[in-house]
């Protein structure tokens, strides 16, 4: 059996006054691929963010370990340096801000941690554009605005080319099936599969079986309310196209 | 607040935290002149700087208008009352009349320079930049003079100038900022003491970036300086201006003038990183900034171009300007203003279009923090005569932290219906959610909020010459302060 990357026991965190997680337990191993569904507001993207560390939430109780470090000790930049990389639903505009600075800011960033040499801005521009051919992005991308007036499909392009750069063991989708027409959906499902790291796990949250065809996943988790339900394969993303979440809680 | 929270708020502040690492102060034996001001005083001044009789009439007239104006009140900013009889108004380090070379300077004062990072030995400094160098009221030295004046430019001290170009002085020192403008502009023209003279003669690129680096070190000392450009036809000019100060906790009194004169066809290009001294974070001490620039384009398609980054001073006052004269001329203003722990900023511009198809551009940035006040104020004029002309500005303010105010105040006065004038605003902050995303992407809480920042003032500072521009994103980086959220 491979090894346990990431174990949440028991998480249990809040948002203001509002419980979100409630006890909720998840163990992701090496080279899996787990698909988290659940009906809206159930907490998926809380627990997304929570991984990462996002300062809204309160943690009430529970551990997570992510390859044998307490993540929860862990801010939020550390934690990306120990591998979680949570690809965004909206990521986010910065004014001002060029992709490639941003881009090779974070990349060095990492060297550093890892301490390796830091790239200058031609060795980053070589190692970038073999990347931004594996997701047909144009090398005019890089001298936009940090996703200053990308369309839907190119911010999550950018998302998976910042993955692929970072390198992550663990990598957390969500919803980037969303706004995204086929074609697409096909080039971010290929490039994130044929580039994952060694060993590298994946957490896909999604509410659409497509992505699923593409990114065959090892594991299908239904979470409602805060926890994890109920457990299998493949088989159970079936039922739940044919009754819904109805199949589950009743 | 949870522990990441916490965590992260601690970080931004400790971004700020940095002290002002210009704030040393050098002993030196000095030359002062009594406390006070007066027609006595001012007559000591000019006799000291040996000056032709119409200068000593100019600052006589200057001080009559003074004494009869008043602090100008109307600027957002809360001023301690000034007393103008404890400043000392001329105040130079003890040496001999007339230097001969570098070598004669005070050690005291090179080391000075050094420490800023402003090498006076022009074996060891920038190779493409000329400096002047002024110390508390007087010049100290001004490298690169030779190869200057091989294509005919003159740089120089203004006293310098006053002695050897006094026909240029009568001609154009305060042709463009009359000894009556305003209050802090009267007060200049009566006791200033030194200060750079640029003079480009026709059909001349200018060779070098000019530069004048000031430094107030007394305590008790005003610095009045005074700066005259002038640009002859078809001629271009860079110029950039740094300021430091030591920390004390009186406040200092800083009044220049800067007066910039283009004829037709020339292009003069003036750069600012004002660091004075901001006080502490209780708001004690640091530079009272008052200032008045103004810009003459005289020629026909002269251009003027001011940029400003002001981090520090306790209070500044100043809105550099263009009267644009001549037929096609055009001004552009791009400011970055940040403030921070109880600064008060009130600046921006005047653009008076008086000549036919004039441009102008004011791109104005503010951030606040802390318990901050940044205004951006600006007039556009049109006058009657300026057909066909055009402005554009653009002012953005940016607040980090909850208790800073950012005001905008755009005066228009346009009176051609030609005209076509374009004003947009906006106001920002660092979202949570925009900090998250560069964190979770391994970039920590002070490169994210610099990032940001830079990026904010990106437009500003790509105007700004390359030995700045860097200069300006650490500083901004430095004295950055805040909570998010």
């Amino acid at each position: 059996m491979n090894n346990i990357l990431l174990n949440v026991d028991k998480l249990s965190a809040k948002i203001e006054n509002t419980e979100i997680l409630k006890k909720f337990s998840l163990e992701i191993r090496e080279n899996e691929i787990h698909v988290i569904m659940g009906p809206n507001g159930c907490g998926k993207s809380t627990f997304s963010k929570i991984l990462a560390g996002h300062p809204s939430y309160e943690i009430n109780s529970g551990d997570i370990f992510f390859d044998g470090k307490n993540l929860l000790e862990l801010s939020p930049e550390n934690r990306s340096h120990a591998g979680i990389f949570l690809a965004f639903q909206y990521p986010v505009e910065i004014a001002g801000v060029t992709n490639f600075d941003f881009l090779r800011i974070a990349y060095n960033e990492k060297q550093k941690y890892e301490k390796k040499e830091e790239l200058d801005p031609l060795e980053f521009m070589e190692i970038t554009q073999n990347f931004l051919k594996k997701l047909k992005m144009k090398a005019e991308f890089l001298n936009r605005n940090l996703n200053e007036g990308f369309s839907g499909g190119e911010k999550k392009r950018n998302e998976i080319l910042q993955m692929l750069l970072l390198n992550p063991k663990l990598v957390i989708l969500d919803e980037i099936d969303s706004g995204l027409d086929i074609d697409a959906l096909k080039i971010i499902c290929d490039g994130i599969i044929n580039n994952l790291a060694k060993g590298a796990s994946l957490v896909v949250i999604t509410h659409y079986p497509r992505m699923l065809t593409y990114l065959k996943p090892t594991h299908v988790h239904i979470m409602i309310d805060g926890q994890i339900i109920k457990t299998g394969n493949q088989e159970l993303v079936e039922i739940l196209e044919q009754d819904g979440y109805d199949a589950f809680t009743n | 607040m949870n522990e990441i929270k916490k965590q992260t708020n601690f970080e931004i502040n400790q971004v700020i935290s940095q002290p002002y690492k210009y704030g040393f102060k050098t002993d030196i034996e000095r030359e002062g002149f009594p406390v006070g001001i007066n027609e006595n005083i001012i007559r000591l001044i000019s006799e000291k700087k040996k000056e032709p009789t119409f200068l000593l009439n100019y600052r006589l007239k200057a001080y009559k208008k003074w004494l009869q104006m008043k602090t100008p009140q109307w600027a957002n900013l809360e001023i301690n009352p000034i007393n103008y009889q404890d400043i000392t108004y001329y105040s130079v380090p003890k040496q001999k009349e007339k230097l001969n070379s570098l070598n004669e300077v005070d050690p005291e004062i090179l080391k000075t320079f050094e420490k800023l990072g402003i090498s006076l030995d022009e074996q060891k400094k920038l190779s493409n930049v000329a400096i002047d160098a002024v110390f508390d009221s007087v010049s100290i030295a001004t490298t690169f003079k030779e190869k200057l004046g091989k294509s005919g430019v003159i740089f120089c001290s203004i006293s310098e100038a006053i002695e050897e170009y006094p026909e240029l002085i009568k001609k154009f020192l305060g042709s463009v900022v009359s000894a009556g403008d305003n209050f802090f502009a009267s007060l200049n023209s009566a006791v200033f003491s030194d200060g750079s003279f640029c003079y480009v003669p026709k059909n001349v690129i200018c060779p070098l970036e000019l530069s004048t680096y000031f430094r107030i070190n007394d305590k008790d000392a005003g610095q009045f300086e005074r700066t005259l450009i002038i640009a002859e036809k078809n001629s271009t000019v860079n110029y950039l201006e740094g300021c430091t100060a030591p920390q004390y906790s009186e406040n200092q009194l800083h009044a220049a003038i800067v007066e910039l004169i283009a004829f037709e066809n020339a292009k003069i290009k003036y750069s600012t990183v004002q660091n004075w001294y901001s006080g502490d974070e209780k708001g004690v001490g640091g530079i009272y900034n008052f200032v008045t620039k103004r810009g003459l384009c005289i020629g026909k398609n002269s251009n003027i171009s001011w940029t400003q980054v002001e981090t520090g001073s306790s209070i500044t006052w100043k809105y550099p300007s263009c009267i644009l004269l001549g037929q096609g001329s055009s001004g552009e203003f791009y400011s970055v203003a940040l403030t921070n722990y109880y600064q008060q900023a009130d600046t921006g511009t005047k653009m008076i279009h008086l000549g036919k198809e004039t441009k102008s551009k004011i791109i104005s940035k503010g951030i606040s923090c802390g318990f901050s006040k940044n205004a951006y104020r600006g007039l556009v004029k049109i006058g009657s005569n300026a057909s066909y002309s055009r402005n554009y500005s653009q002012c953005d303010s940016f607040l980090l932290g909850a208790s800073s105010v950012a005001s905008t105040y755009p005066y228009l006065d346009i009176w051609n219906s030609t005209a076509i004038v374009e004003h947009e605003a906006t106001v920002s902050k660092i979202s949570e959610e925009q900090l998250f995303y560069l964190l979770q992407r391994g970039i920590n809480t002070e490169q994210a909020i610099s990032l940001m920042i830079s990026g904010f003032c990106k437009d500003v500072f790509t105007m700004l010459p390359m030995e700045f521009a860097s200069e300006a994103d650490k500083l901004l980086a430095l004295k950055l302060e805040g909570t998010v959220g």
